[in-house]
């Protein structure tokens, strides 16, 4: 996939790129900070048929709801690759006996051998969280690992 | 005492104006440049209001107006985007120069008002103001458009151009020998080159100095070393605005940033002083007149900007519909056409020369936003059946 830059004089610079389905988006970044994201009309590719301004909050926060599930993705795939090894998503349910509690309580590496390597909350992920990392209820809990100690980590948070 | 006391009458009378002018402006949704030149128009002599005693502060302030908008013009471009949009963009540049230049000289010539007044009515049809087609941009949302890089190229290569332009004419319009008159535009091109190099090399030199996280140093020193840059190359007959504009560019980045948005104020006030001032001198009897000449050159220099924009953007390989976004965006004439009238009627060149510049700036500073606005569905109508 070719993302192309263009100088915009005066304004900042454009990122660009055709999707697969052969619609056109683009990205213009001000040089006072400000975004915007560009639709591209698919009768008149060079006119911008939609286009969304956003400050840096907002463009943060699109950068991670568009991120967050890739992540999670990727770290699947890397893993089919390895024979023997697993990465599962482990749902919090707001009745286990961890919510509420850090994370490191659940002795998970020292009583199974698998690695909890992040944590979904809603649209974030936490990669490498601490020991102390406080898990809540609906948390999404990444692990890494065989298939015997994932299956037992699934145990530990359901009943203890 | 009696005279500041009419003096603040009369500019506060006057600016008050223009503000409300302004607003006016804004709710229509045109450029106010055209507003403010009527409203020189009807303060100046033979208009309704005739100002008596705030003429040579105007006159002052004026100045300071061409100066500012030159100075923040050169904040918006840094020497990198001036040299790779050169390089680029040579050709489309020379045709655009070619093409818009040619009718403003022609009609001079055909009306016999001498060489110095062809120079000066070709760079009134020439430059296309880079004010209010970057506000038709951002308004109509065509700056993510693909064409959009074509048009600011375009823009940058003309304000380079003027560069060298201005002190040609100043050098003519001051009567000077063709050897003095070689000199000041050699002169220019050596302070051009200059500074050039001296942005894209020491840089952050000139910034380190100027730099200061108080805006009110900032302010003081921005200005001042425009100034006098400014009255430098005044003194060397290069003409003061090229000595601003070129302050302008060797600033870059983040202070460049900041400088503008302190100015913006500043620059608005003077600037608006000196399109009433450019009224003041024209005489309203006259508008009327030159009114078809003005609208046939308007009609003229639409269809060259058009074509322009129509070369330029397929040449950067933009579809149909985007080619004529391009030209129509180009249309709008403003601030710098002014200038450039303003310098020749002060030099004492033809007298009818200032009428016929206003009023052919009035027409398209308010008909070429409007023509961009009219055009958008149109060419969506014709893209989407293609």
């Amino acid at each position: 996939m070719d993302v192309e830059q263009t100088v915009l004089p005066g304004i900042g610079l454009r990122h660009e790129f055709t999707t697969r389905s052969g619609r056109r988006i683009g990205v213009v970044s001000h040089r006072t900070g400000r975004r915007d994201l560009v639709i591209y009309d698919p009768d008149d590719p060079d006119r911008a048929c939609e286009t969304v301004k956003l400050n840096d909050e907002e463009a943060d926060a699109l950068v991670e709801l568009l991120g967050a599930p890739r992540i999670v993705q990727r770290l699947n795939a890397l893993h089919r690759e390895v024979e023997g090894l697993v990465s599962v998503q482990l749902p919090i349910a707001p009745g286990s006996p961890y919510t509420g509690r850090p994370m490191g309580e659940a002795q998970v590496r020292t009583r199974t051998g698998a690695s909890i390597v992040a944590v979904v909350r809603a649209a974030n992920v936490f990669a490498s969280p601490a020991p102390d990392f406080v898990l809540t209820g609906d948390d999404i809990v990444v692990v890494v690992g065989s298939e015997e100690s994932t299956a037992a980590v699934a145990d530990i948070f359901a009943s203890g | 005492m009696h005279n500041t006391a009419i003096l603040f009458l009369e500019f506060g009378a006057v600016v008050l104006g223009l503000g409300i002018l302004g607003a006016l402006a804004l709710r229509v949704g045109i450029s106010p440049i055209p507003l403010y030149l009527i409203a020189g128009l009807a303060f100046g002599t033979g208009g309704i209001l005739p100002l008596a005693t705030s003429e040579e502060f105007t006159a002052t302030g004026a100045e300071l107006g061409v100066i500012l908008l030159l100075l923040t013009l050169g904040l918006e471009y840094n020497a990198d985007e001036l040299v790779t949009s050169l390089k680029g963009n040579a050709r489309a540049g020379l045709v655009d120069l070619v093409l818009n230049a040619a009718p403003g000289a022609v009609l001079a010539l055909l009306l016999g008002w001498g060489p110095v007044a062809a120079v000066a009515m070709a760079g009134v049809t020439y430059a296309t103001s880079s004010g209010i087609t970057a506000k038709v941009l951002s308004d109509l949302g065509w700056i993510g458009n693909r064409e959009t890089p074509v048009v600011l190229s375009l823009l940058v290569f003309e304000d380079l151009t003027m560069a060298v332009y201005l002190p040609v004419l100043t050098a003519m319009l001051a009567g000077l020998s063709l050897v003095a008159g070689a000199v000041t535009v050699a002169i220019a091109l050596a302070a051009v080159s200059v500074v050039l190099l001296v942005a894209l090399r020491f840089g952050r030199y000139i910034e380190a100095f100027v730099a200061s996280p108080n805006s009110e140093v900032l302010v003081l020193k921005v200005v001042g070393l425009a100034l006098l840059v400014a009255g430098l190359a005044q003194q060397l007959q290069v003409s003061a605005a090229v000595g601003a504009f070129l302050v302008g560019i060797a600033l870059s980045g983040e202070l460049a940033e900041d400088a503008q948005a302190l100015l913006a104020p500043l620059r608005d006030l003077f600037a608006a002083v000196f399109f009433v001032f450019f009224g003041l001198q024209t005489d309203p009897t006259k508008i009327l007149p030159s009114a078809g000449l003005a609208a046939g050159l308007a009609l003229v220099t639409m269809t060259t900007k058009l074509m322009t924009g129509i070369y330029a953007a397929r040449r950067a390989g933009i579809a149909r519909a985007g080619r004529v976004r391009a030209g129509i965006a180009l249309i709008p004439r403003g601030e710098f056409n002014i200038v450039i009238a303003g310098l020749a009627v002060a030099a004492g060149a033809h007298p009818d020369l200032g009428a016929l510049a206003a009023t052919y700036v009035l027409i398209l500073a308010a008909f070429g936003p409007l023509a961009a606005r009219l055009v958008q569905p149109l060419l969506t109508r014709v893209a989407s059946r293609a």
